[in-house]
């Protein structure tokens, strides 16, 4: 790296590093998904789901063979008691000390078929007694109602879908991963790369001019270029360390957070050349997105006005990225990745569905790189120009 | 006498905002800073530049110091155009002014060390200097010391040595005095008349006529922006105190304009 650019470059981590206050801000992000994320799967968990190893405790009255069977076969240990007892149970429901009392019709099973024989007979009812501030007796109560309208349907169906032992849905636990990062990665890491320029740019560009600190450095030898990429590189290097805070919490909260809705979820379906691919991806995009926040900061009077004025920036990148949560599935032609930053959504989109498509990387990459290097000219030109580094 | 810096015909306006020309109550959408102004500057002594707040100091100095262009002539320091070869010009000169400001985070040994790498000092170079200017100045207690927690006086006296940092052979001080307590005042004075001694070119504006008349050989005085007199100390105040002869000169340059 050429003199200047290098102390440049040095120049901005020691500012960045020697701000406490800066260092934590960029990096808290990471640290609170993590704990926030997890925090929200452990209390969604809590919340619907029971022990695996308890065993509800369910009376029933007048339980009829049909359905004491099918408990059976659902390992569902159902205690027979007489129609008596019936308020005791309700007490014991509501102490907590009984999860489910089930009271069935004194001739049940022959009810049902009188009633799918003729329009006239009234539909049995069952009543089930259970308390919604038990998980344990609403979890009970779930599994039995699931049972009895499996039982209601089997008895009336005239036709079975999958009605077999065997695996019907043929998705693998890395399609379910994949469609899952598919659509929720992108954005969040276009939104993490974005907030991490938008943490130090403004600060680093419209605050020197401030401040009042970069025409200091104007009356040095220095090229213009050279503080134009030695800052760039810099910020850019700050804003991925922020991203990978971000997208470290995100990941290793994700199976906390989704275990509710799947088993096992894992990124080790990705291999070293998919997460290769995603750093060249995640480089280029925040080098543009650097450049393009500089841009708007060195235009801008203060740090304050750049934050507003690059509003707009972070609603496009939002709306792209929401845009890889729609399409799911990555575009094979090359000339969709000639529009920035949805370039950079698609190959991500592209990455975490396992289908790469490395021509749309390769021009990603060259799009980001040569829009960058445009940026830095313009930027070189503005650090050169009074109107902008005097307006305040 | 060696010329070191040559002023030649440089002049600069600036566009004025709708908001300027209704806070100046004025229907012009330009203002003339600096017009056709020329002076030369020669080696190892102090060139002041005396004239009132807003008559074109400070951004003849920045011209100077290539931090802005001038619309028309050119400066050459040294023989070399500052328009043409602006960083070559910088590494000629050493531009110290209330407008340039350190970041307050780092201490004032990253600092030196940071611009000693921007003007290209050598490792060896750089630490005797930084020994020689820490030690003068009393910043060596303070080496450490993050600038914010440092006060004005200090402040000063860090933006002084960062100024120098690369030894070099022409030093323009912009209000070298303001807003200093007598005491620093008085050591930064003292290092004027110092780099003088050692044979540099120092060109220092001020409207403190006390100052200029303490240290200075020749004197440029500017009134709205036009040179009105340039000349020794001693022709200047032409057996006058220096304040007599500037109000003088000013009215001069003030009828002149009606």
């Amino acid at each position: 790296m050429k003199n200047g650019i290098l102390t440049i470059f040095k120049k901005e981590l020691m500012r960045f590093f020697s701000d406490r206050r800066l260092v934590i801000s960029v990096l808290i992000p990471g640290i609170l998904i993590y704990v926030m994320y997890s925090f929200m799967g452990t209390a969604l968990s809590d919340l619907t789901g029971v022990d695996e190893d308890y065993v509800p405790t369910i009376q029933a009255v007048n339980l009829p063979e049909s359905i004491g069977s099918l408990c059976e076969s659902a390992e569902l240990s159902v205690e027979i008691v007489d129609s008596d007892e019936i308020e005791n149970c309700k007490t014991d429901i509501r102490d907590k000390s009984l999860d489910l009392l089930i009271v069935f019709p004194n001739d049940f099973d022959s009810s049902v078929k009188a009633y799918l024989t003729s329009v006239d007979f009234t539909a049995p009812n069952i009543e089930i007694y259970y308390n919604s501030a038990s998980t344990e007796s609403q979890s009970a109560y779930m599994t039995v109602t699931a049972l009895l309208d499996a039982y209601e349907s089997q008895i009336a169906n005239v036709f079975d879908i999958n009605n077999s032992d065997d695996t019907y849905d043929m998705a693998t636990e890395a399609d379910t991963v994949a469609m899952l990062f598919a659509a929720m990665l992108p954005l969040l890491l276009m939104t993490m790369l974005y907030s991490g320029c938008s943490a130090v740019v403004p600060e680093s560009i419209a605050g020197e001019k401030e401040r009042g600190t970069i025409a200091t450095m104007l009356v040095t030898p220095i090229k213009r270029s050279d503080i134009a990429v030695g800052k760039i590189l810099a910020l850019a290097v700050i804003a991925m360390i922020s991203a990978a805070s971000s997208t470290l919490g995100t990941v290793l909260s994700l199976p906390k957070m989704m275990s509710e809705v799947y088993d096992d979820i894992s990124v080790s379906i990705y291999g070293i050349l998919d997460y290769l691919m995603l750093a060249v991806v995640m480089i280029s995009t925040v080098l543009l997105l650097v450049a393009i926040v500089s841009l708007i900061s060195a235009f801008a009077k203060t740090t304050k006005e750049a934050q507003s004025l690059t509003t707009p920036v972070m609603m496009i990148v939002m709306v792209l990225g929401l845009s890889g949560m729609i399409e799911n599935t990555a575009s094979q032609v090359l000339t969709t990745y000639l529009v920035p930053l949805y370039n950079s959504v698609q190959c991500m989109v592209g990455i975490f569905s396992c289908e790469t498509f490395v021509g749309g990387v390769a021009v990603t990459v060259a799009v980001n790189g040569v829009l960058t290097i445009l940026c830095v000219v313009v930027l070189t030109k503005m650090f050169d120009s009074e109107q902008v580094i005097f307006s305040r | 006498m060696t010329e070191i810096l040559k002023a030649d015909n440089i002049s600069k306006t600036f566009k004025l905002s709708a908001k300027q020309r209704r806070l100046e109550h004025t229907d012009t959408r330009v203002r003339v800073a600096v017009n056709n102004l020329s002076f030369t500057a020669y080696k190892g002594e102090i060139f002041g530049l005396l004239g009132p707040n807003g008559a074109g100091k400070t951004t003849t100095l920045r011209m100077l110091s290539t931090l802005i262009k001038p619309d028309s002539g050119d400066v050459y320091i040294n023989g070399t155009s500052v328009l043409k070869n602006p960083e070559a010009a910088r590494k000629e000169i050493g531009f110290l002014t209330s407008e340039l400001k350190l970041e307050e985070l780092f201490t004032p040994n990253y600092l030196f060390n940071f611009f000693s790498d921007l003007h290209r000092v050598p490792q060896d170079v750089r630490e005797q200097r930084k020994k020689y200017l820490f030690e003068k100045f009393g910043i060596d207690k303070f080496a450490e010391v993050k600038v914010a927690n440092l006060s004005t006086g200090m402040k000063q006296k860090i933006s002084l040595v960062i100024s120098i940092v690369h030894d070099p052979d022409i030093i323009i001080f912009d209000e070298p005095t303001n807003g200093l307590d007598v005491l620093t005042a008085k050591v930064v004075t003292d290092f004027i008349l110092e780099l003088k001694e050692q044979g540099k070119s120092i060109i220092v504006s001020s409207h403190i006529f006390s100052l200029i008349e303490k240290i200075c050989d020749r004197v440029g005085v500017i009134v709205d922006g036009r040179m009105m007199k340039c000349d020794t100390l001693e022709n200047v105040m032409n057996g006058k105190s220096l304040e007599d002869r500037f109000f003088e000169i000013y009215a001069e340059g003030k009828g002149n304009e009606k």
